[in-house]
């Protein structure tokens, strides 16, 4: 059983020797994946190309610690840089400290404004605040009765109107906010393609008679390449104050908000993940990272490897794989890292590869949890000085750890083997292979 | 008969004018100037695509076919690398089932029941109401269900489309049963010998369980009077939808079987490649396209028409 864990390991772990620095060379393949999986995220062709383009520009010549692979190494890159562009600087709702707040909410058809714009009002009066809305979609049938019903659920006032231009009721909408004593309006606006110039002018037209405090931009999450049309043209016309994401409830990558953050570079403010009035959230740049560049697992192995480094690569460590005196105490020692990091078949589970090779699938963990009873059964002379191990010894080490001779036979010929193939890899200067213990089982 | 026969296509060439001038200026683009198609040309032929929303796997295997086409014939120019781009992609919608001639058998049952799914603001509603119309026109008489009890005011929003169709509309109080609208409406139908009944059912997305099962339940309850029925069930696609499509497309299919796709919402400048890799994934066809807010914004998907749109200046 040992045997064939060996063998898949060891195959497993071949894929992920650490190779100095990034270059060109090593990370070209990691990043076609990676625009492919941006691509098939919905983001936009271009930006992806200058995403990725860019990462790499900062990227190369960075040093790859041995545990890691380029390809894990330039992931993690990307996802951080990811996290960053999404982020920025932060993304409050800007409030009028005298008079009432002025919000408009603006989009295209069906992305989801008349539920965001109750769902806001929810939200400024759950704050103690007193928000009112202003129904001015005058063209989709039943849209004013749609706001009039969510005001009412939450008993917020809603001003409606018989009116036929929304400019108009803009207009009237501050009278309604001081009669009523409201702090707040949010313009809840009708649906509109950007390139609908009668529309786009109206909405411009909204704009300038609001003078809002905030414009929002709202976006179907669901939305592919043609995001950065839309979300340039509405921004060159209204030049929204930030993005709304919505319908993250599903199970779309989202990738169009990556696009929008790029090309139009105005901050993302909040996500609405369903469809009650409670469902907003407010926007988590790393969580949509992940979503968008859909290798979390990758990027929590780098994490974890940069996290114990210090043990995974200590310069004694260094000093004795270079001097093959690696020991059976030392291996007790990355075996312990190993568990920190979490149990071994998490741990291939994350390296790319080693789910085709089968290792992570099959590698029990009672596997390691044997391995360190027997090394623990050791005492310390004998993990110092494998060569004390004679037949008693050895007898003694297999009723102390509940394991078999033979276990612990395979366990030293395993290790011996690993010694050799150790000594042969320092001395070519070739890297070593990772994780450095845990290889003889 | 085919109710959408006598709408002309300019208003869906005019449509996708935008989108077609800027995929056109990428393949010329790529094609300019050169005598035979080469890597370069099918990188920036591969980015018109994929900036279509036509998706990798599609755009990898179309050009791959485009490739061993050109490979075999003398002429490898513009217009022939051009042309054989659109024959595959055109091939592939046929393949499905779309042909520009489609029409419902609405003569093959009575009353014949259609059942119209999507996620949500989509465009379902409004197709509702221009399916309505259209069949009206065409001298049937139809009756919509508003199986929308979710969302607020939906049932409002059908009744105005409705009213402007001018045909019947039966509805609910909010928070009903869809299964129970859809029952009664197809039952008002058999009842007061309705030529057609349209069920509006309310948007959800693809991954949420109960929602999907429900339509399951509307589906059967449909099936308790009409045993044939639903007789169609058109998923409503968002035209500007990225790659989710697909996995919103096979959701629906396994919670209740479709047997076509309507592409709302393109008369933006998104172009709506994403229906080909689901009429790939679901071998259903596209039936229809919406191209505005009006009542006569819905017309026949015609696929030759379609691709070509897409290139053509
Ligand atoms: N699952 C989910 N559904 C949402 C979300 N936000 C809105 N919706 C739904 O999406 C549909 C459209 O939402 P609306 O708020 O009416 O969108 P709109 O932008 O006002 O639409 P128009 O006024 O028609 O342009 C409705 O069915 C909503 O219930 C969300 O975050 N998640
Ligand atoms: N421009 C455009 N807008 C559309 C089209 N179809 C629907 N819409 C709009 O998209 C929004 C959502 O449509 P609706 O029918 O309510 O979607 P549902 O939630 O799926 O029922 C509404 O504002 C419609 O007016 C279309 O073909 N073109
Ligand atoms: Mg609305
Ligand atoms: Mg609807």
């Amino acid at each position: 059983m040992l045997d064939e864990l060996t063998r898949k390991i060891d195959g497993a772990l071949k894929k992920i020797r650490g190779q100095g620095k990034l270059t060109e060379a090593n990370i070209s393949d990691a990043l076609r994946e990676i625009r492919r999986a941006l691509l098939d995220a919905d983001v936009n062709y271009k930006v992806a190309k200058r995403f990725v383009a860019r990462v790499k520009e900062k990227s190369l010549g960075a040093e790859v610690m041995r545990s890691i692979t380029p390809s894990q190494l330039i992931t993690k890159h990307i996802h951080d840089e990811l996290t960053e562009l999404l982020g920025g600087e932060a993304a409050e709702l800007r409030l009028n400290a005298s008079g009432a707040t002025a919000i408009l909410v603006v989009g295209l058809q069906g992305s989801g404004k008349t539920t965001f714009s109750g769902k806001l009002a929810k939200r400024l009066k759950e704050r103690g605040g007193k928000p009112g809305l202003v129904a001015c979609d005058v063209y989709r049938p039943a849209a004013i009765e749609q706001l009039k019903k969510l005001g009412e659920s939450i008993d917020v006032p809603v001003l409606t109107s018989d009116e036929k231009d929304p400019r108009r009721i803009a207009t009237s909408a501050p009278a309604f906010a001081k009669e009523r004593k409201l702090d707040a309006l949010i313009y809840d606006t009708a649906g509109r393609l950007h390139v609908d110039e009668e529309m786009m002018a109206e909405v411009a037209d909204i704009k300038a008679i609001v003078d809002p405090n905030e414009t929002l931009f709202v976006v179907d999450s669901m939305t592919g390449q043609d995001a950065v049309n839309s979300a340039k043209a509405f921004n060159e016309r209204v030049d929204y104050d930030g993005v709304v994401l919505t319908k993250l409830d599903g199970d779309s990558r989202g990738g169009c908000a990556l696009s929008i953050r790029e090309v139009v570079g105005k901050p993302i403010k909040f996500a609405s993940v369903g469809e009650t009035l409670d469902a907003l959230e407010p926007f988590h740049p790393d969580r949509l990272a992940s979503r968008i560049l859909d290798r979390g697992d990758v990027v929590t192995f780098v994490e974890k490897a940069q996290a114990h480094a210090d043990e995974l690569e200590s310069e004694e460590l260094e000093e004795k794989l270079r001097k093959n005196a690696f020991d059976f105490e030392d291996f007790l020692k990355q075996i312990k890292v190993i568990k920190k990091m979490g149990s071994l078949s998490s741990i291939l589970a994350m390296i790319p590869g080693a789910s085709k090779l089968g290792a992570a699938a099959d590698v029990d963990d009672d596997a390691l949890v044997k391995v360190e009873a027997i090394v623990n059964s050791m005492t310390r002379e004998e993990r110092r000085e494998p060569k004390l191990l004679n037949g008693s010894r050895r007898k003694r080490i297999a009723r102390g750890s509940g394991s078999t001779i033979q276990d612990v036979n395979r366990l030293l010929k395993r290790f011996k083997e690993m010694k050799r193939m150790m000594g042969g890899i320092a001395k070519s200067g070739l890297p070593k292979t990772f994780p450095k213990g845990p290889s003889p089982f | 008969m085919n109710p959408f026969k006598n709408v002309n296509f300019e208003k869906l060439k005019r449509g996708l004018t935008k989108s077609r001038k800027r995929l056109a200026a990428g393949v010329a683009e790529a094609l300019t100037g050169k005598a035979t198609i080469d890597e370069e040309t099918m990188e920036e032929l591969e980015e018109a695509l994929i900036s279509a929303d036509i998706g990798f796997d599609v755009v990898e295997r179309t050009l791959e076919n485009t490739r061993s086409r050109l490979a075999n014939q003398a002429d490898r120019g513009e217009g022939a690398a051009l042309k054989a781009v659109r024959k595959e992609l055109a091939a592939q919608l046929e393949r499905a089932g779309a042909t520009a001639d489609y029409e419902p058998a609405l003569a093959s049952h009575k009353p014949f029941v259609i059942l119209v799914v999507g996620v949500n603001g989509a465009g379902k509603t409004t197709t509702v109401g221009k399916l309505a119309r259209n069949f009206k026109r065409a001298g049937k008489s139809v009756i919509v269900g508003a199986a929308d009890t979710y969302r607020a005011a939906a049932n409002e929003q059908l009744e105005v489309w409705a009213e402007r169709a001018e045909v019947d509309v039966l509805g609910m109080a909010p928070g009903s049963d869809p299964s129970a609208v859809a029952y009664r409406t197809v039952e008002t139908a058999k009842r007061e010998g309705i030529d057609v009944a349209i069920v509006d059912t309310a948007g959800r997305l693809h991954t949420k369980a109960n929602l999907m099962s429900e339509l399951g339940k509307i589906g059967r309850a449909v099936a308790k009077l009409e045993p044939t029925a639903p007789h169609e069930t058109f998923l409503v696609v968002d035209g500007g939808a990225g790659q989710n499509a697909v996995q919103q497309a096979e959701r629906f299919s396994e919670a209740t079987p479709l047997t076509g796709l309507i592409v709302a919402k393109l008369d933006g400048t998104a172009k709506g490649g994403a229906l080909f890799r689901i009429c790939d994934a679901l071998d259903i066809p596209v039936r229809y396209v919406g191209v505005g807010e009006g009542i006569e914004d819905l017309q026949n998907f015609d696929p030759r028409l379609f691709v070509e749109a897409l290139f053509n200046e």
